[in-house]
Parts: structure tokens; sequence; C-alpha cells
């Protein structure tokens, strides 16, 4: 049997087990080995994957299978990785494994949190793994819901208002996707029958008129998940009303599916128009990696500090994918990966501090470098890798970012490269604006000193995620080049048209 | 002619046994019909003749024993849902004609999807839809339920009239009521539009498209529930496929004419069914929108006029007698177990009644097309079919408009889930019956849907232009 079947398989009897157990204890232990199992697995997948690309397997999509599913309708199921999916299916993994730990105390309903929890989780590892459209949007949704859910039983603060958002704004975009896929789908008749499978879609070249009808809905509609602006207001209410693992999860993980849609779908499949207007969703997310950057400075709450901070990133994600040449490229997916990490990071330790503290004011916080060295330190970590410390996988990924996109000569690009640039500063100040506000100097607020230090399930969670961060930071070759493969195809789609 | 003969005999088989059973033993008869019907609904995927009938007023193919079948599976479901009120002591001498009434709109809608000319289509047309009245008023100490009555009545009286004026036109230019007859002679010229009109008119009433769905809130509102269900789901089912065949059989050659009036049915249907159905906090006048908007959906597949569109409207109604159904069964338990109907009433509903609210919740999310249960595929389908007429910003609405529809559609969501309450609902258990209905729903919710089989067949059975 195909190994990326597990991807699905194995979350789907994870949640059919959780059914079966009575308590949170129960909940969350079969939820940890059944999302444990789903860690061997892209484990397994990562090294198999690279053995046979070693053994000169050198198809586009390795571990490929193709079962017709609606038959009249040239409906498949089909699925198959490439590197790039690969690393973000680990990343998913890592992320989810880390998510359960960091909800390990969840008593209110927890089997229906872990439920929730784990079907998110299927939709995105479906997501990375599906080659046909059609099964790719499907599981694209079955992300998208469970997320009213988790945050309006499980989330704080305006909660109601803000699953209600993020969930119309998601659907919204998805309303754009769907014209966008049945545009490809009609439109690749001129190759013989219809079909959604992506292999066959990449080998059309589509009448320019039709492109440039059809992307602006794939890249907006996928765009929206990855926060572009101006229709990223969903992101910084969601995340702060979350639960932790929610927040954790959907800026970690959730997001990248935006910025993976619209290199993989929106810019593979339509590269003329997505030459023609890449100007325009430039400027677009130039100003979401500044604004977000602005955004955070202004923020006193930590989850909405770290929100816009994500705006910011995933707006450098898209930003690098639409310079469209194969530097800035493989910087937006190693970004992509970093920032998944690193916001995951951020999310964990918030909700573990707000979990002691009970509040999320940073000006209520002060010297808790004292009472719990292990979180803090750890939030030191991940802000600088969000700050871009070389070391950190933040660095490399910015680096490479804002390499690439200086390789273009001319102004319109440089000028932006160099707008963009900033964020750089301004993340540093809201970083360590934060880091010294409640980490350093004096403890504040006295009731803080019988604080505890972070129990097992919290260090394994905290644990789990920096490795990778100081992994890719250190050693960023491999990763690099391996990401640097994938996008061949897809660059030289996109510059043949040039 | 198998269905409706088996159906005749069923009716006439209860009308006697209303006759000879002792007062005692009247709650026997609803078990008794409730099984008798299965067997019917059985019989039904028996391998099946095709052909025509006195003189082609009447055929059966075998995409009009797909859609008869997929009425019959709606049917005993609100059967099945209709115990408990049935057994309710007011109810006792008028179980039979609930049963007899049922079954015979039900044959009306047979002979409406068989018919071969306008006549047979018409008397069918009337047997669905007079009894129908009757069942609404069917509580009659409630003046709501008469008011039902009586606003179902004359709107059917009303476009059953707009109908025939419109099919006089029809007659007078090509001298026949027979599809086969008709459809050669038919061309764009004013006399037989305007005809065609008046027939759309007249359609339009019994799907309850906007601006001919004014008695729809009212009359849902008003009926017991489970006559509701039957309405919004069965009803509008039957007289959505008679529309789709007439469509494609016989006005074929008005596509012109019929595709822009159909485009802005849809729009209009669409929206304003979603606009009002944000406000209302009864569940059954919530549904009566949401069913509303619903039928706008499956305009988006008719209009396709191809395989692809008639493949879609069935599989989607098909899908929506389960999903609709699923939410009605627990409407139903909860009005008849509490006699609490408004949404507000279901806070906390979750804490107390978790099975009821999870297949509330996944009755729901399929109405919004949420995957992975069947709504999705019966809305992605219907987009495909208008996408495949190049109707992409048809869709983009009608995308939107689904997305529109989440908001309400999370509404119960929320009051279950999320809104806390002192008083919920307190636990019930729902009779055995009801179970029977929910997992029938709940299956047909997460089976239809993946198995793509079932789409392939009425595919296999589909027609077009």
């Amino acid at each position: 049997m195909n190994i990326l079947n597990l991807f699905v398989i194995i979350p789907v009897v994870t949640m059919a087990a959780i059914l079966f157990t009575k308590d949170l204890r129960g909940a969350r232990l079969v939820s940890a080995v059944g999302m444990g199992l789903q860690l061997i697995a892209a484990v397994v997948l990562i090294f198999s994957f690279f053995a046979l690309r070693k053994a000169g397997d050198s198809a586009e999509f390795l571990f490929y299978s193709d079962v017709t599913w609606f038959e009249s309708l040239n409906i498949h199921y089909a699925i198959g990785v490439d590197s790039i999916a690969v690393w973000m299916i680990g990343l998913a993994s890592v992320v989810v494994f880390a998510g359960i730990f960091a909800s390990w105390q969840m008593e209110y309903l927890s089997r229906e949190f872990f439920i929730s929890l784990i079907l998110l989780a299927t939709g995105v590892f479906g997501f990375f793994i599906s080659l046909d459209l059609f099964t790719m949007f499907l599981f694209y949704e079955v992300a998208v819901i469970p997320m009213y859910l988790l945050i309006g039983i499980w989330g704080s603060g305006p909660k109601e208002y803000s699953a209600m958002k993020l969930t119309l704004m998601l659907m919204g975009g998805s309303a754009l996707l769907i014209v966008g896929l049945l545009g490809l789908y009609f439109g690749s008749a001129q190759a013989g029958e219809v079909t959604f499978n992506l292999l066959e879609l990449s080998r059309i070249n589509f009448p320019v008129t039709m492109q440039r009808f059809f992307f602006p809905f794939l890249f907006v509609g996928f765009g929206i998940l990855g926060a572009l602006f101006p229709l990223h207001t969903w992101s910084p209410d969601g995340h702060a009303s979350a639960p932790t693992a929610v927040s954790m999860l959907h800026a970690g993980v959730l997001m990248k599916l935006g910025g993976y849609g619209c290199f993989r779908v929106a810019m593979f499949l339509l590269p003329e128009a997505a030459n023609e207007m890449a100007w325009i969703f430039l400027i677009l997310t130039t100003i979401s990696v500044v604004y977000g950057a602005f955004g955070a400075i202004w923020q006193k709450d930590l989850k909405y500090i770290n929100a816009y901070s994500s705006v910011s990133h995933c707006g450098l994600v898209l930003f690098a994918l639409l310079m469209m040449n194969q530097t800035a490229m493989d910087g937006a997916i190693i970004q992509m990966i970093s920032h998944g990490l690193m916001t995951a990071l951020f999310f964990a330790l918030i909700g573990m501090i707000y979990s002691r503290t009970h509040t999320r004011n940073i000006n209520e916080m002060g010297g808790l470098m004292k009472v719990m060295p292990f979180l803090a330190v750890a939030y030191m970590i991940a802000g600088f890798a969000s700050l871009g410390l070389p070391g950190l996988s933040g660095f490399v990924a910015e680096m490479t970012v804002f390499i690439g996109s200086f390789q273009h000569q001319d102004l319109f690009h440089r000028v932006i490269t160099i707008i963009a640039t900033l964020s750089i500063v301004i993340t540093a100040v809201y970083i360590l604006r934060v880091v010294g506000k409640i980490l350093l100097g004096e403890l504040q607020n006295p009731e803080h000193q019988k604080l505890g230090d972070a129990l097992w399930f919290e260090k394994l969670s905290l644990v789990l995620l920096i490795l990778p961060i100081v992994a890719m930071g250190t050693l960023p070759l491999f990763l690099s080049n391996t990401i640097l493969d994938a996008l061949k195809p897809i660059v030289e789609r996109l510059t043949a048209m040039i | 002619m198998r269905n409706e003969l088996i159906l005749a005999i069923l009716a006439l088989v209860i009308l006697a046994a209303e006759i000879f059973t002792t007062a005692g033993n009247k709650h026997k008869i609803i078990t008794w019909s409730a099984v008798l019907f299965a067997a019917a609904t059985v019989a039904g995927f028996l391998p099946h003749p095709e052909g025509e009938l006195f003189g082609g007023s009447y055929r059966t193919d075998q995409m009009t024993v797909v859609m008869k079948n997929i009425l019959n599976l709606g049917v005993l479901i609100v059967f099945l849902q209709s115990f408990d009120w049935l057994q309710r002591k007011e109810n006792h001498d008028k179980i039979s004609e609930y049963f007899l009434l049922v079954i015979t709109t039900l044959m009306g809608m047979d002979f409406m999807i068989s018919s071969g000319d306008f006549l047979m289509m018409y008397i069918g047309l009337e047997l669905a839809t007079i009894p129908i009245a009757a069942l609404a008023a069917f509580e009659r100490f409630s003046s709501k339920s008469a008011e039902a009555g009586i606003k179902l009545i004359l709107t059917s009286a009303l476009s059953s009239g707009v109908l025939l004026f419109g099919l006089s036109f029809i007659y007078g230019t090509t001298g026949s009521i027979y599809y086969a007859d008709i459809a050669p002679q038919v061309a764009v010229n004013p006399l037989q539009t305007l005809g065609f009109i008046f027939f759309t008119a007249g359609m339009a009433f019994k799907i309850s498209l906007v601006p001919f769905h004014l008695w729809t809130a009212d009359v849902y509102e008003g009926a017991p529930v489970n006559v509701t269900s039957y309405l919004s789901v069965i009803s509008k089912g039957a007289a959505s496929f008679t529309f789709l065949i007439i469509l494609y059989k016989v006005f074929g050659e008005l596509l012109a004419v019929w595709q822009p009036l159909l485009y802005t049915l849809a729009l209009a249907t669409m929206t304003i069914g979603n606009l009002f159905a944000m406000r209302q906090d009864n569940f059954k006048r919530f549904l009566a929108f949401s069913s509303i908007a619903q039928a706008g959906f499956i305009l988006l597949g008719i209009l396709q006029a191809g395989n692809l569109g008639s493949t879609s409207v069935v599989y989607f109604v098909l899908i929506y007698v389960f999903t609709n159904l699923a939410v009605f069964g627990v409407v139903s338990a909860v009005s008849h177990a509490t006699g609490k109907e408004n949404i507000s009433d279901y806070k906390s509903f979750y804490l107390t009644n978790p099975r009821l609210s999870l297949t509330m919740l996944m009755g729901l999310f399929s109405l919004a097309g949420i995957p992975p249960v069947a709504g999705f595929f019966g809305k992605f389908f219907l987009f495909t079919s208008a996408a495949s007429a190049g109707y992409y910003i048809l869709v983009f609405i009608a995308v939107l408009n689904a997305t529109i529809s989440l908001y309400y559609y999370l509404k119960p969501v929320r009051a279950m889930f999320i809104d806390k309450t002192d008083t919920p609902i307190a636990t019930f258990r729902t009779s055995l019956p009801t179970r029977i209905s929910l997992v029938m729903c709940l299956a047909g919710i997460f089976l239809v849907g993946f198995m793509s089989i079932i789409y392939e067949f009425i595919h296999a059975a589909s027609f077009g232009l």
C-alpha cells in the first residue's frame, strides 16, 4: 500500500478510537499515540523519499497513485509528493504532535476537542498529498471548518465573533477557489478530456484570456488563507481567540496551505497571468509584510502580537513566491517551514504562560525569567528565530528571500524589496520589546513568584519544535537543495513565459 | 406503473384497515403502514420494465424509477419520524388519514414524474397538492395549522390556474397535449414564450422560487413538523424533477428563453432565501427559507441543459432528502418531547443530548455544503454543471451565497455547542422509529457522497437536451 494513504488513515482511525475513550486521560493518550505514529510515518516518508531520489527516481512526484473516483466526471483520488510536500508533511506532523501535548490538560469536552483537532490535521495532511484538485479542495475545506467549533467552544475572549469571522472569510476564499478550479477543469477540455489532475493540467498551456480571468480567483482564494492584505483580518482575531493548540496548528500549518496552494495551483498552472499580475499582488504582500510588523508593535496582548507577526511573515512567503525566481521561491518555502515551527512554538509558549499568569497583557508581566527559566529561554529562542538571528531558521529563510528578490534588476522589484526589508528592523523592535518587558527585569507581580516552570509534557512539546528550528538554522543546505529540485519545473514554467 | 399500483393498493389496504380495526387497536395501523411502506420502498428497487402506457400519457424509464425511489425513501423516513406525533391522543382518530393522504400525494407525484402529456401531469399535480392542504391543516384545534392549510390551498389553486393558462397557449399553438408531439413544434415565438413563462410561474409556486415563495414560510410554520418536512423535501423534490423533465423534453427549443429566465430566478431565490433565513428564530421558518435557498441551487443544475445537469439535480435531491430529513428528524423529536421549536431553545443542547446534536450538526453541515459530508458533493456537482455551461459569475455568486448560508446554518450549531444556559432542553430518549430514521439519514449523509457508484448510477440513467 502507498505510504501516503497512512496520512489520512491514521488520523481517521485515531478519531474513531477517541470515540471509545471515556475521559481526558484516555483521549489525550490515544491522540498522542496516533499522532506519534503519524510523526513516525512522516519521518519514514522523508527518509524513503530521499532514498528513492538518491536511487535516481527523478519523477516529478513520487509515491504516485491514482484511483478513479467519479468516473463520468473524471475525478480521481490521486496522491503523490515532491520534496516540498514531504517537508510540509513533516512540518505538519511535528506541529500536530506538539499541539497534542500543548493541550494535555484540556478538561472541558476533551474527547470532542481532540477529535476536532485531529479532523483539522486530516484536512491538512490530505491537502499536501493530493494531486487531484477536487480532493485537494475537499481536504482544504475539511481543514477549515473544524476551526469554527474549536474556536467557538474552547476559545477565549470574543470567541463567537472571531470564530464566525474566520469561518466566513475562509469560506469566502473557497468561493473564489471553486470558480477558479472549475475554470481550470473545463479549460482542460482543450487537451482532450476534462481533468482535475494537477500533473495533466500542468502540461496544458491555457489561453491567456482565460488565465487572466481565473488567476485572481485562485490566487486570492488561496491568498486569503495566506493572510493576503487586505483580507487578513480574520487572522489576528481568530488566532487570539483560539485555544493554544489550535493557534499553533492554524498559524503553523493551516496558513501554509494558502501559500502552498498559491504556487502549486495558481502560479504553476496559470504562469502567464501570474507574470502579468504579479505586480499587483507584490504591492499587496509588501503592505502585508510591513503593515503586519507595524501592527504587532501596537499590540499589548501576546497573542495579537504574534498573530500580526504571522501576517507579516506569511506575507513574506507570498511576496517571495511572487518574485518568481529560484532563490526567492526557495526562500519562500523555507520561510513557510521556519515560520510554521516558530509560530507554533510562540503560541505554545503563550498558552503555557497564560495558563500560569492568567493574563496575556504584556504590561502586567515582568521578570518571568526568574520564575520560569525554561519557558523564558524557549521564548527567547522563538523570538530570535522570528527576528532572523543567524543560527536559527528565520535567518536562513529571510536571507534567501531577500537575496532572491534583489536579483531582479528593475527598479520596481528593488524598491519593494527594500521596503519589505524594513520589516526585519520592525520585527526586532516588537520581539525585543516583549522579551525585555515580560522576561527580563524585576518580577513585576509578586503573585507570579509562586508560579512553576514547564511540566514534562510542555517541555516535550517545546523541545520538539525547537530542535528543527535549530537544525534548519545550522544545516540549511540539504533542505534548500531538495526544495530547489522540486521548484525546478515550477520556475521553468514561470520563467519560460517572460 | 408498478410503483403507483403498489401505492394504490397500499392506500386501499389502509382504508380497509381503518374500517375494520377497533378503536383500541388504531395505533397498530402506524406500525403496519410503515412496515408495508418499507416493503413497497424495497420493491421499488427491483428491476423495472421501461415503456409507455395509455397511448403515451404515461411513460417510465430508468430515470423516473430512480426519482420515484428517492421519493419513496424520503417518505419512508418521514413516516418513521411521525410515529411519536401520531401516537398522541389527539391524533388517535385520524392515524390512517395521515397515511392515506401522504400515500395519495406520493402517487400524484409519481404520476407527475412519469407523465407523457400535460393532462396526466396536471392530474398528478392536483393529486399531489390538494391532500397536502388537508395535511397542513391536520391539527384541527390549532389556528396556525388551519391558516397553513388555507394558505396552501389558495396559493396552489392560483398557481394551478396560472399553469393551466400557460398550457392553454401551448395547446393552442401546437394542437396537442402530448410531450412528444409538442416538442418538435415548440419555437421561440411570442405566444409560446408567453405560455412557457406562465407555465414556469406555476411550477415556481410549487418549488417555491422567489418571487413565488411568499406562502412557504407561513405554511411551513403552521403545519405540523412532519408535514412540513414532507412538504419541504418530497413535494419540492418531485416538483423539481417534473420541472426538469418537462424543460428538457418539451421546451428544449426554448433554451434561449429559459436559460436567462432560470439564471435570474436562481439568483433571486438563493439570495433572498438566504437573507431572510438569517433573521429567523423559529426552526420551521428557518428551514423554510433555507429550503427556498436550496431550491435556488437546484436551478443551477437545471440550467445546464445536459446530462451533467440532470444528474446533478437528481443527485442533489437525493442528498437533500437525507440531509433535510436529518435536521427535521431532530426538530420533530425535540418538538414532540418538549414542544420547543425555536433555535434559542437549543442552547446547551449538546450537553444534554449529544447524539441528537451531532445528528443535527451533520445535517446542518451537509445543508451548508461542508465536506466530508454528502452536501458538499451535491453542491459541488451543481456548481460544476453550471460552470460547464459557462456561467462562472453565477457560480461565484452561488458559492458566495453558500458562504452566507453558512452564517445561519452555524446559528443552531452555536446554540447547541457554544451558548450556555441554565435551562437546557432536558435529556430525553427518542423512540426506536425516530432513531432508525436518523440512522438512515446519517448513513445517507456519510455514504452518498463518498460512494461514487451512486452518482455513476444516476449518470447512467440521465438525459439531456
